[in-house]
């Protein structure tokens, strides 16, 4: 066990650090660098991107363009462009997160939502329950979750994107169904009173639903379930839809503040713009995100995202600024949730 | 430690067999200033931008309280495990010789080596309700992984190095002598362990505790993955400061670091105090 630990993480090592050395020897090559700041989850689907845009955009206009991609919790990557990355574009995990950006440092308009298409989310995803093959518990929907002796992993919505989503989606949830927010509160705290453990980030959670074996359901975004079963076998997991979840829109930027500076404006437009091409849909769908237009894509491919009831943030919570203070600033209800004797 | 200066009082120019005092003096200050105290001051003055009440309603709040108590409470723990395990491990390695013993020498290192997170990753696989230890242990009813138990592990793992390390040459120093001394002067085997070679012991031993807890209460990688980080329970300190770090919240995190930083040169102050009493009452350098 612990030398296929070992030996997984060496190989998970050398996996990441490929792309940084093929990066640094082939920059010479290229005219053009990009750099891509965005979260976990997000590893695949820009892997297979970047080199169809680049091959897109070398026989529209001749230039060989780059993109180099850091990927880490989607918080964490807001800060480090704060504090001074020269990301060209940031495609994280919240709107809040780049929000956060935009405050702190005036390198993107306050308006930046505006600037593409659907919000600026070229592909959408949502919060579905990955449950153990045949699941022994019969988990169908969140009030399962609540259930005597159901244990759930989900990150921590402090430290990670995706478990926001994860706790806002079952807030949602419990307003309709028990019409309050005092309700869906209560609800949302004994969901959290199922957790045993609240690792910093989504793939943490995945390894240890899977590779631990704690736990009866994990919450997670709908690709990274998808991910999971194929990584670790669709033997071993099944995925759940439950009645209701949210649409998780990860948003997509392009920081001006930087790339005016360094020339990039335009080819870093154009990379985002991309996304939106039947190409750059299809890329989206294969990687398990919904795309969020459907012509030009085969309907096969299509058949992977369930019809599931959506809500939007919009309209449950006002937004992410007004949700992200309500929920997550310090001492918000998630604070307030974990208190003892509350 | 603090040897040198302190026997003489304070001279800052004395005879030396090195040359060049003054200049190793200049770089050695330039250095720990460069390399400690800048740093340090900088946190120390992130934090300053806020009012001493706000440090001080950030670092009482109920949530940053049981999580300073956790991360100090464990590390204080882990460190006293280390010193007696510590203490034997270093007392087999000096005093008897068996085969692969310079290998397990070396092994004591590994803790060093090794980066904290796969360290982490390896306990948890281990003490998962599912890896090779946890499996035993989870029909007792013990649950290590995910508890505060599973930090003093992570800890202790961390920690071991420091005390033996700090205790080894000591040991090897050791007179044999004395002992015998003792044991013709009619000392059973416990009084003579108890009079004469924990007594000389204790002050390398105490700076082993030391290191090993200082180094404990900052660990943040190797805990992460075997914590469990449930709020009030098993939430460490330095996650505390990543969370607030999250939360775009950069000043409120120094506060936390600031009031570890605080209680850890306290305690690592009286530990020093400790020692140099030890030192003089016992007489052994």
């Amino acid at each position: 066990m612990a030398q296929s630990v070992s030996r997984r993480l060496l190989t998970r090592v050398a996996f990441l650090a490929l792309p940084l050395v093929l990066a640094a020897t082939l920059a010479q090559a290229a005219n053009i660098t990009l750099l891509n700041v965005s979260y976990d989850p997000t590893r695949e689907l820009y892997k297979a991107y970047n080199s169809a845009f680049a091959k897109h955009w070398a026989e529209k206009t001749g230039d060989k363009v780059r993109v180099r991609v850091s990927h880490g919790g989607s918080g964490k990557q807001a800060r480090t462009v704060i504090d001074g990355l020269d990301a060209d574009v940031v495609t994280l995990a919240l709107a809040a997160d780049i929000d956060a950006i935009a405050k702190a440092t005036q390198k993107l308009p306050a308006d930046w939502q505006s600037k593409f298409p659907h919000n600026s989310a070229p592909y959408t995803s949502t919060i579905v329950f990955l449950v153990r093959k045949g699941n022994p518990k019969n988990i169908k929907d969140w009030d399962d979750l609540v259930k005597d002796g159901v244990a759930v992993i989900t990150p921590n919505p402090k430290t990670s994107g995706g478990a926001r989503w994860n706790y806002l989606a079952a807030w949602g949830y419990a307003r309709d169904k028990y019409g309050s927010d005092e309700k869906a509160r209560a609800f949302v705290q004994s969901l959290f009173r199922h957790v045993p453990v609240l690792d910093t980030g989504a793939r943490g959670s995945t390894t240890t639903f899977a590779q631990r074996g704690i736990g009866d359901v994990l919450l997670a975004w709908e690709n990274e379930a998808f991910l999971a079963i194929n990584e670790l076998g669709p033997e071993a997991f099944e995925i759940i839809v439950p009645s209701v979840s949210i649409l998780a829109e990860p948003p997509v930027a392009v920081v001006p503040g930087n790339t005016d500076a360094k020339g990039t404006t335009a080819v870093a437009t154009a990379y985002l713009d991309y996304l939106y091409s039947v190409e750059g849909q299809k890329i989206a769908a294969e990687n398990y995100y919904r795309p969020v237009k459907t012509e030009g894509i085969d309907p096969a491919l299509m058949k992977r995202f369930p019809e599931v009831k959506l809500f939007t943030i919009d309209d449950k919570f006002g937004g992410w600024a007004k949700a992200q203070e309500e929920h997550f600033s310090n001492g918000g209800i998630f604070d307030q949730i974990f208190k003892p004797g509350n | 430690m603090t040897r040198g200066a302190a026997g003489q009082g304070i001279r800052f120019v004395k005879p030396s067999v090195l040359p060049g005092f003054g200049l190793a003096l200049g770089f050695t200050l330039t250095y720990m200033g460069l390399i400690v105290l800048l740093p340090l001051a900088a946190l120390v003055l992130k934090t300053a931008s806020l009012g001493w009440g706000e440090i001080w309603a950030i670092i009482t709040e109920a949530r940053v309280l049981a999580a300073l108590r956790l991360s100090f409470g464990t590390a204080f723990i882990a460190a006293a495990l280390n010193a007696v395990f510590g203490l034997l491990v270093a007392w087999v390695l000096v005093r008897y010789r068996f085969p692969g013993r310079r290998l397990f020498d070396a092994v004591v290192d590994l803790p060093f080596a090794l980066p904290t997170a796969v360290a982490g990753i390896a306990l948890t696989a281990l003490y998962a309700p599912n890896g090779w230890i946890g499996k035993l242990l989870e029909p007792l009813g013990l649950k290590v992984a995910y508890t505060p138990l599973g930090i003093v592990i992570a800890l202790t793992f961390i920690g071991l190095p420091f005390v033996v390390r700090t205790v080894q040459p000591v040991l090897e120093d050791l007179d044999r002598e004395t002992e015998e001394a003792s044991a013709t002067l009619g000392a059973r085997r416990h009084q003579t362990l108890a009079r004469v070679v924990l007594p000389t012991l204790l002050p390398a031993l105490l700076t082993g505790f030391a290191l090993a807890f200082a180094r404990a209460v900052g660990e943040y990688g190797s805990v992460i993955f075997i914590a469990g980080n449930i709020p009030y329970v098993s939430e460490i300190a330095p996650l505390l400061i990543a969370i607030k770090l999250e939360e775009f919240d950069y000043a409120g995190a120094t506060a936390i670091a600031t009031a570890m930083l605080a209680l850890s040169f306290t305690i690592l102050l009286v530990l020093n105090l400790i020692q140099a009493y030890g030192r003089r009452r016992y007489g052994h350098d």
